[in-house]
């Protein structure tokens, strides 16, 4: 068995009240390990709003800012410039928000936060869905899915936002995906954002939900690690929005990660088939990108 | 040192002097002078603090609840509907208990497109756990503004400060601004109840159940309750220093008055002079001025207006399917007295038109003129 190479540190408390399996209970554990106690976290309404624990209870050993669903890039700018006014250039605020956040009602703050490049870290745990209202369809959601509001024959038609994508666009300093079952990878993701100051640095944590997926908990990590290698979630670097870097080149077919999950049961052939050639599209216009790069 | 300042500028010259030191605002018209002035001040170095220059009013109320949880003194400003787009945030900030400081220019609300004075928008915020106080003119903006701090600082609740659109926003008057030596006396430099500090960690706005939640909101009813009393030593100390104080109403000729015309902003500058002439006519009439709304100040509408034959609120606002949002409150902290005055409402100057004194005199004559209000609402000034 290889030894990972993971800090001991734990800024988490047990018992927490996160589903079994719950990637972005994980997500948290590790990137904590990486930011260290000087790091506030600025969480708006998901499911990490709950997992914090109810008052006056708290799962984190670093302090909390909860914020309204909306507002996560606005509200980790405002406490930014609270920490610049009075001097501490030691404490690394994060906003820490689920794909809801982030690809859907907070895209605008996020944005505007990309743009004026205030200085912190912005973490989205995507789970594909709004899990803590009970599993409905955000636009992070991938196609092929079922959810609440994508139920039966009405599973989700249209693809899913590429989040990273748009924050290149905006030339954030950086952007990189990370996910769960990778953690070397993950830690050393935030330790490099946490190292980086001076801008906006976004991390894209690929988090599974054993509930939301309809997956049993045990497979959480293995299903996360299957989304990395049939490339449906690369993990990638971009720096300053051009410099593309490859972390990993997944070569299984997406068929072993849909058919082991409940939320994509239902796809039959011919939908597994579209799913493979929309991915091997999108893995083709990355390798482009990083191509593009080498070429200088 | 006096200056000629517009309203807008009041409030700037205030927020300046109060040190303030994290800023974020979205501009809409009539708001935008406000916004414009500080940004100069944080450019030039008048001013040592941050401007968060963000996308929309929401990301605005949420930047400064951010800083102030971070323990910085915050300004916003806003107007219609930036302060509709804000109304979650405006909640959360005074859950929050954080002394956030907001001039709202009071205009209407589209559609149609209106960009001129109406209370509406302030008003339908009355629910969100705001301090709002009600400005007359540009002496009383730069006063209120700089007590404002002193009020939310001590009670951790937000203040919003509020000034008719153009009629004040845009009306250059004579304003006494003082030295920083001065102000500093009145206003020492921010010491926040809550900061987070990783030095310290805890967590702010955790999930609340059912058996915390309503304690919380007692809290929140309980600072108010303390409002009255620490404004009026605020005003003290700021009279002592500047010689002006204002109260959370005003009475003008009220001793021996039949009718009181109750009214508020800047309506209520035109109002002392119809009232003044009305009593060289010989008229029994008075004025109240309002300023405090929240918290609603019932004690003194009873000992001023309890015992009245008649009362006539300038209602410059609508709750549609009710009647003027100000008269609703006054006859509500009336109603458990026993007999009180009947409370004439009129519904006037919305989206800008203006009130005339013939319109506060018609209101007037209106009321000594009719035993009982033939109406919850009398529109006035309507065109035909
Ligand atoms: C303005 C507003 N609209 C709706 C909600 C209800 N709500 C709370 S969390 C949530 C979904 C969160 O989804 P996501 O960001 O993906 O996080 P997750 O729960 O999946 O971890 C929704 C819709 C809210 N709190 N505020
Ligand atoms: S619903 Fe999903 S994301 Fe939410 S706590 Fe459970 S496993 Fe985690
Ligand atoms: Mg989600």
């Amino acid at each position: 068995m290889t030894q990972l190479n993971i800090p001991d540190s734990e800024y988490m408390y047990s018992g927490h009240v996160g589903c079994p399996g719950c990637g972005a209970a994980i997500a948290m554990k590790f990137a904590l390990k990486a930011l260290g106690e000087k790091t506030i976290m600025v969480i708006p309404a998901c499911c990490w709003g709950v997992i914090a624990g109810p008052y006056p209870q708290s799962s984190l050993k670093v302090p909390i800012l909860q914020t309204a669903f909306a507002t996560a890039g606005a509200a980790a700018s405002g406490l930014k410039a609270a920490l610049d006014m009075k001097g501490d250039t030691e404490t690394t605020v994060v906003a820490w928000a689920g794909d809801g956040g982030t690809f859907d009602i907070g895209i605008q703050a996020l944005s505007g936060a990309v743009e004026r490049n205030e200085d912190f870290i912005y973490v989205c745990y995507d789970n594909e869905a709004y899990m803590n209202t009970g599993v409905q369809r955000s636009s992070a959601t991938p196609f092929g899915a079922r959810t609440t509001t994508t139920p039966g024959k009405g599973w989700k038609k249209n693809r899913k936002k590429n989040m990273v994508e748009i924050l290149a666009a905006h030339r954030i300093p950086y952007a990189a995906t990370a996910n769960i079952a990778f953690p070397e990878d993950l830690i050393q993701k935030f330790v490099k954002a946490r190292q980086m100051k001076g801008g906006t640095r976004f991390l894209h944590v690929f988090a599974s939900c054993p509930t939301g997926w309809r997956i049993p908990s045990e497979m959480s990590v293995k299903i996360a690690r299957l989304a990395v290698q049939s490339n449906i979630f690369p993990l990638y670097e971009v720096k300053d929005g051009i410099d593309y870097t490859l972390n990993y080149k997944g070569d299984r077919p997406v068929m072993d990660y849909l058919k082991i999950q409940g939320r994509f049961k239902h796809l039959n052939h011919k939908d597994i088939e579209q799913i493979q050639s929309m991915v091997d599209e999108d893995w083709k216009l990355l390798l482009r990108k990083m191509n593009h790069n080498q070429r200088g | 040192m006096k200056k000629v300042l517009e309203g807008s500028h009041a409030v700037s010259e205030a927020v300046r002097l109060a040190k303030v030191q994290v800023m974020s605002a979205y501009p809409i018209t009539p708001q935008t002078h406000i916004v414009e002035a500080l940004s100069e001040y944080c450019t030039d170095g008048t001013m040592a603090a941050r401007f968060l220059l963000v996308e929309s009013e929401h990301s605005a109320m949420a930047a400064v609840i951010g800083a102030s949880s971070g323990g910085a003194r915050t300004f916003t400003a806003t107007s219609s509907q930036g302060l509709a787009l804000m109304h979650e945030l405006l909640h959360w900030a005074s859950a929050a208990r954080l002394p956030i400081i907001m001039a709202e220019v009071n205009r209407a609300l589209a559609p149609g497109w209106n960009i001129w004075m109406d209370q509406t928008d302030s008003l339908a915020q009355r629910d969100t756990g705001w301090i709002q106080l009600y400005c007359e003119d540009g002496q009383d903006v730069f006063d209120t503004t700089l007590q404002a701090y002193r009020l939310a600082e001590a009670v951790n609740l937000p203040v919003m400060v509020v000034l008719d659109a153009f009629f004040l926003s845009h009306t250059f008057e004579p304003v006494d601004v003082p030295d920083q030596d001065l102000v500093d006396r009145f206003l020492p430099p921010f010491s926040p109840r809550i900061e987070l500090n990783t030095s310290d960690p805890f967590a702010l706005g955790q999930m609340a159940p059912p058996t915390v939640y309503m304690e919380m909101r007692h809290d929140i009813q309980k600072a108010m309750e303390q409002v009255p009393e620490i404004f009026s030593k605020v005003e003290q100390e700021f009279a002592a220093i500047f010689g002006r104080s204002y109260g959370p109403v005003e009475r003008v000729h009220c001793d021996d008055a039949q009718v009181i015309m109750v009214v508020t902003g800047t309506a209520a500058s035109t109002c002392r002079k119809v009232i003044s002439d009305l009593r060289s006519q010989g008229e029994k009439v008075g004025m109240l001025k309002l300023k405090m709304f929240r918290p609603f100040p019932t004690d003194l509408i009873r000992e001023n207006l309890g015992s009245v034959q008649k009362v006539a609120v300038v209602d410059r606002n609508f709750s549609f399917g009710a009647s003027g949002i100000f008269a609703q409150e006054i006859r509500a902290a009336l109603c458990n007295r026993n007999g009180h005055p009947p409370v004439f409402g009129y519904i006037t100057g919305l989206g800008g038109r203006d009130v005339t004194p013939e319109i506060l005199a018609e209101i007037y004559w209106k009321t000594k003129n009719s035993a009982f209000p033939e109406n919850e609402s009398v529109w006035v000034g309507l065109n035909e």
